[in-house]
């Protein structure tokens, strides 16, 4: 058997797949009836879902219209888009959509070659699994705000160890702009590798056995194995994790937020809303930051949907 | 089987309903005794005892029970914006820092004092500054509950290797900065950008003659002027330190507590810092952090003036107390206020909780004095405090200043006063971003 035919049995596995989820086409009364029972209980939190995100959705649509300070009701003026102009032409919105766009793309690239090889090991790893699969995974059970502080913490200057173990003296973390993104970026990796290498081995253990058998037993190296069998077996749930991870850290609040408060230009796009809408209380343009910052997520799941052009039903384990 | 699941769901609605009883009766007691909710800062528990003490005081008119707030003053003022906003009426009292004052006052969340009698009571003695933080369009909404104020700590050996007096009426920031150089120690100030950072940017602006906005009161139409030769002035101390080698390491993240490590540490000669430092010094000592002899080396002084021949205009802090204009019990909560602001439970706050009075007299007081060998320097530094800007849009002023002169290290006296002015007055008209 040479690599072609494993090729072809790739397809010829997609091909059952297909073929079994096309045969509910012929329904059954028992299954109209599970399928209105699934609607019906589905619907009381589906009621729910939209009374508590699609009102407030609107709402800070509605609101990113008006001049609007919480503290000066009487000034309340209806403003069209200027929030928005004001916002689009602003220094500071492009400085955090800058710093937002390099703590993602650093981190979710390193997350994604580590939480592969982390996957890796613990796929792999024979005895001792559970210690194995617990020990990577402590980090993602730590609440964000604590990570942060205990990051914080630990580069700090008076009572930090970092300094102390590499040798820096008096060198401040947190008083410039990179060093301050070295140290979030880096607390940011350490906390959600965990997360995206748990997506990772769950696309690793669907690569079916026998496809490795068959590339194996036709010599294909490690590589060609990883390259031409896994890789595109877990091309669904590296989607799922890249996409995931991608909407995460592009939310990024804590770690700015605890470690340098948004100083030397460490601000993020939420932070951004945060201030706007909770400690100045300007709800016009901060409602205008928090749909534009709904606006690039919304966009940013489009383009991997569309990029990577994946069948998610791959995902439902029906293989 | 259905008649089990049914007695569960009755049991579970039951349950419900008891819960909301019991979450509506929270106004009262059962006795029908108000009780007022006080919502206080963070403090060594000093608030809560003078509310106990009321509440047995009012001979069971009035109960005060104390909510705590989050420890920063600006998350505390996030926490009352919110609920306020919302009318809540659970607000009866309210610790209030000052420099939200005006805000709070604007927007109707305060009710104000307005019988003779107490806003007599409640300002008689009281000190000018603090008094000034007090009032909006003429009325008096939050009462000084206690004052503080940064004084000029130093290390007496440091200043004596020096050939410096601290204490002397005319020492200023460049005497202190050139002592701490040619010793090779450090200052302490506080450099990060927070609400700290803006209370030394404002004294030193204050202390130079000047202000930071002009009109205060318009609101959003105030006009900077921070842009005039006291905040270049200013620029020039904050710049000066910042690029001199008495600059602490941590000078961009250094807040209140990092500059007390510097000073307490083997660097340390100077430090603008608020009183509480003198009582931490002391736990310092007996927890072993620092020797006996560390502190015994520590002296104070007035706040460092920036030009010679003008009086320094330390920082002014504290807390005002004011009633939730939404409260159900308006004249509970004000006989409250009578209770709270007296000067024994000023003096008995004072010594227990470390705060300083807002009130003159208290600084008489005997117990007072022994607490605080430097009471009285406390006291005059006080009333000789400039408040930082009083005005509706405060955050906004405030924070366009951090954002504009941070880092220090980056301040230029021909350039930032111009930039944070020009900037400060883009946001107030809603141009830009803060």
């Amino acid at each position: 058997m040479n690599l072609t035919t494993v090729r072809s049995r790739a397809r010829l596995a997609g091909g059952t797949h297909s073929a079994t989820s096309a045969a509910p086409a012929a329904r059954t009364d028992r299954s109209r009836h599970e399928r209105r029972l699934g609607l019906l209980l589905a619907a009381p939190s589906f009621v729910v879902m939209v009374a508590v995100t699609a009102y407030p959705l609107l709402y800070a649509v509605v609101l990113s219209l008006y001049r609007y300070r919480l503290t000066d009701p009487a000034g309340k003026e209806f403003i069209g888009l200027e929030n928005y102009v004001t916002v689009l032409r602003d220094p500071i919105w492009w400085a955090d959509v800058a710093t937002t766009a390099i703590i993602t793309l650093v981190s979710v690239a390193v997350e994604l070659v580590l939480g592969f090889a982390f996957a890796w090991v613990m796929y792999k790893v024979l005895r001792g699994r559970s210690l194995v699969r617990t020990g990577i995974l402590i980090p993602y059970g730590i609440v964000t705000v604590v990570s942060a502080f205990v990051w914080r913490y630990a580069f700090q200057l008076d009572s930090g160890f970092v300094n102390q173990w590499f040798g820096l003296a008096e060198f401040n973390w947190f008083g410039g702009r990179w060093s301050s993104l070295f140290v979030i970026t880096l607390s940011e990796i350490w906390k959600t590798t965990p997360f995206i290498s748990l997506l990772l081995l769950a696309g690793l253990v669907q690569v079916p056995g026998e496809l490795l058998e068959a590339a194996t037993v036709d010599g294909a190296t490690a590589r060609q194995r990883l390259q031409k069998v896994i890789l595109p077996n877990m091309k669904a749930a590296i989607m799922v994790a890249l996409l995931f991870r991608t909407l995460d850290a592009w939310r990024i609040f804590d770690n700015p937020y605890v470690m340098t408060g948004g100083a030397n230009n460490t601000e993020t796009l939420s932070f951004l809303a945060y201030r706007q809408n909770v400690s100045l209380v300007n709800l016009g343009a901060g409602s205008a930051v928090s749909v534009l910052l709904f606006l690039t997520v919304v966009l940013i799941a489009f383009v991997f949907i569309k990029g990577f052009r994946t069948d998610l039903g791959q995902m439902k384990g029906q293989r | 089987m259905a008649d089990a699941h049914r007695r569960r769901v009755a049991a579970g609605w039951l349950a419900m309903a008891v819960g909301a009883a019991a979450v509506a009766a929270c106004g009262g007691d059962a006795d029908g005794t108000p009780t007022l909710t006080w919502y206080i800062n963070p403090d060594n528990g000093g608030q809560a005892t003078l509310a106990s003490q009321c509440s047995d005081a009012s001979g069971g008119a009035f109960r005060i029970s104390t909510q705590i707030l989050p420890n920063e003053a600006d998350a505390q003022r996030e926490q009352l914006v919110r609920r306020l906003a919302a009318k809540d009426s659970s607000i009866d009292l309210m610790s209030l820092d000052p420099p939200f004052v005006a805000e709070f006052a604007n927007a109707g969340y305060l009710r104000p004092i307005t019988e003779d009698a107490d806003v007599a009571a409640f300002t008689d003695g009281v000190l000018d500054a603090p008094l000034e933080t007090a009032t909006w369009d003429g009325e008096l909404v939050a009462p000084p509950f206690w004052a503080n104020t940064q004084l000029l700590w130093y290390r007496r050996s440091v200043a004596e290797a020096a050939g410096v007096d601290p204490t002397a009426d005319t020492f200023t920031w460049e005497q202190l900065i050139a002592a701490a150089e040619g010793d090779g120690k450090r200052v302490g100030v506080q450099g990060r950008r927070y609400e700290g950072y803006m209370v030394w940017i404002n004294a030193l602006v204050s202390s130079a003659g000047g202000t930071i906005i002009d009109d205060p009161a318009a609101g959003a139409d105030a006009r900077p002027a921070i842009d005039a030769p006291a905040g270049q002035a200013a620029a020039r101390v904050v710049s000066r330190l910042a690029r001199s080698s008495a600059a602490p390491a941590d000078l961009a993240t250094a807040g209140e507590e990092e500059a007390r490590s510097t000073f307490q540490g083997p660097d340390g000669a100077f430090m603008v810092n608020w009183p509480y430092v003198y009582a931490a010094a002391q736990e310092s000592v007996a927890s072993g952090a620092i020797p006996q002899s560390t502190f015994d080396d520590i002296g104070w002084a007035r706040y460092p003036r920036v030009e010679a021949d003008r009086p320094s205009a330390p920082p002014l802090g504290g807390i005002n107390l004011a009633i939730g204009n939404f409260t159900e019990h308006p004249q509970e909560a004000l006989a409250a206020l009578r209770c709270l602001l007296s000067v024994e439970a000023g003096v008995q706050y004072m010594v227990e909780s470390g705060n300083p009075a807002a009130r003159a007299a208290v600084y008489d007081d005997p117990a007072v004095r022994e607490a605080y060998p430097m009471a009285e320097l406390i006291r005059d530094s006080i009333a000789s405090a400039a408040p930082r800007p009083i005005t509706p849009y405060y955050g906004d002023v405030s924070q366009s200043v951090q954002r504009s002169w941070h880092p220090a290290r980056d301040v230029d006296p021909q350039r930032t006063p111009a930039d944070s002015a020009s900037f400060m007055s883009k946001v107030l008209a809603g141009k830009r971003l803060l």
